[in-house]
C-alpha cells in the first residue's frame, strides 16, 4: 500500500528555504518523493501515460519557477498536486484527444443520488484474483469510464491515499464534496466489478443476470 | 444505549453514508444505527461487503500496476529538464 512518502517536514521546510535562497539544484531532492503522486494526479485527468508525463513534468517546472509563491502553511505535496491537476486540465482544453472522452468541464456539481445495483449477497473477490488480468482489466476499465470528477477523487483518495482534507485542498473543493463524490465513485466501481463477482470474470456474460436477485 | 432503542434508519440513508462508514467519518451513534440495520438487511450488507471488497482490491498495488507507475526514464528526463531550467 502506498501513502505519499514524506520527508520530515522540517527537512522539507529547510530545503524550500534554501531553494528559494538560490540553491535551485536541490529542487529534485525536494520533489523526488512526490513524483508518482503528481504523475497519478495528471493521469487521473488525462488518462494516458504520455500526456500525463508531459503534464507532470511541466507541473514540476512550474513549481520550481513559482516556489516563491508557496506559502508555508500549505502542505507542499498538496500544492504540487494542485499544480499538476491544473496543468492536466489545461491540456484537455487545448487538445481533447485524451483517452477519456467524457470531459464534462462544467460539471462541478455532483450528480444526483446513485443507488448501487441490488444483490442479495456479495461473494468476496479475494485479493489473489488480482493475479488474473481479467480483474485488473475490469478495474482499469471501470476507472476509465468514471466521469473525471469521480475518477480524480478515487485516484487521490483510494489509490494514492491522500486524506480527505488533502484531497479537498488538491481539488479545491469542500470536504463535503469529496465525500459525496467518493461515495458515488466507490459505488460505481463496486457495481462495475459485480458482473464477475460470482467468479466468472466474463463481463456481459449471462451469469450477470443470474446473480441478480430480481 | 440499549440496542432496542437505536432508531431505525432506511436503506437509502445507509447507502448514503456507506462510504463515510468505511472511512470512519461518522458519529458513533450513526455507526451503531447503521450496523443494526446492516445486520438485518442483506441488500445493504451486500453493498457494504462489495464496496469494502472493491476498495481493498483498488488499494492493492497490483490493481493498477503499470497504470500509475512512473514511465521508464521519467525521473531521468525530469532531472534533465530541471537542470536545464535551473
Amino acid at each position: 500500500m502506498r501513502a505519499i512518502a514524506t520527508i520530515p517536514n522540517q527537512r522539507e521546510a529547510d530545503l524550500i528555504s534554501r531553494i528559494k535562497a538560490g540553491e535551485r539544484d536541490l529542487f529534485y531532492e525536494l520533489i523526488q518523493p512526490y513524483q508518482r503522486t503528481v504523475y497519478a494526479a495528471a493521469f487521473s485527468v488525462l488518462g494516458n501515460a504520455s500526456d500525463a508525463e508531459d503534464a507532470a513534468q511541466e507541473a514540476f517546472l512550474k513549481a520550481l519557477t513559482h516556489l516563491g509563491q508557496f506559502r508555508a502553511e500549505a502542505k507542499f505535496s498538496t500544492w504540487l498536486v494542485q499544480i499538476a491537476l491544473n496543468e492536466a486540465r489545461l491540456r484537455i482544453r487545448k487538445d481533447r484527444k485524451g483517452l477519456y472522452s467524457s470531459i464534462d468541464e462544467g460539471a462541478q456539481d455532483d450528480d444526483g443520488e446513485y443507488f448501487p445495483i441490488d444483490y442479495a449477497d456479495w461473494r468476496e473477490i479475494p485479493s489473489e484474483t488480482l493475479q488474473r488480468k481479467e480483474l485488473k482489466e475490469a478495474l482499469q476499465r471501470a476507472l476509465a469510464t468514471l466521469k473525471p470528477i469521480y475518477r480524480e477523487v478515487l485516484v487521490l483518495r483510494d489509490i494514492e491515499h491522500l486524506s480527505i482534507t488533502e484531497t479537498a485542498a488538491a481539488l479545491n473543493i469542500t470536504e463535503a464534496s469529496v465525500k459525496t463524490r467518493l461515495l458515488r465513485a466507490r459505488l460505481m466501481m463496486r457495481d462495475s466489478l459485480a458482473p464477475g463477482f460470482d467468479g466468472s470474470w466474463s463481463v456481459g456474460s449471462p451469469t450477470y443476470k443470474k446473480v441478480r436477485p430480481f | 444505549m440499549d440496542e432496542h432503542h437505536i432508531i431505525e434508519i432506511s436503506c437509502e440513508h445507509v447507502i448514503l453514508e456507506i462510504s463515510n462508514y468505511i472511512d470512519g467519518e461518522i458519529t458513533l451513534d450513526l455507526r451503531a444505527r447503521m450496523e443494526e440495520h446492516i445486520r438485518g438487511c442483506k441488500h445493504c450488507a451486500a453493498v457494504l461487503d462489495g464496496t469494502t471488497n472493491t476498495l481493498r482490491l483498488i488499494a492493492d498495488g497490483r490493481a493498477f500496476e503499470g497504470a500509475f507507475d512512473l514511465p521508464a526514464g521519467f525521473s531521468e528526463r525530469l532531472r534533465q529538464r530541471l537542470a536545464a531550467h535551473a
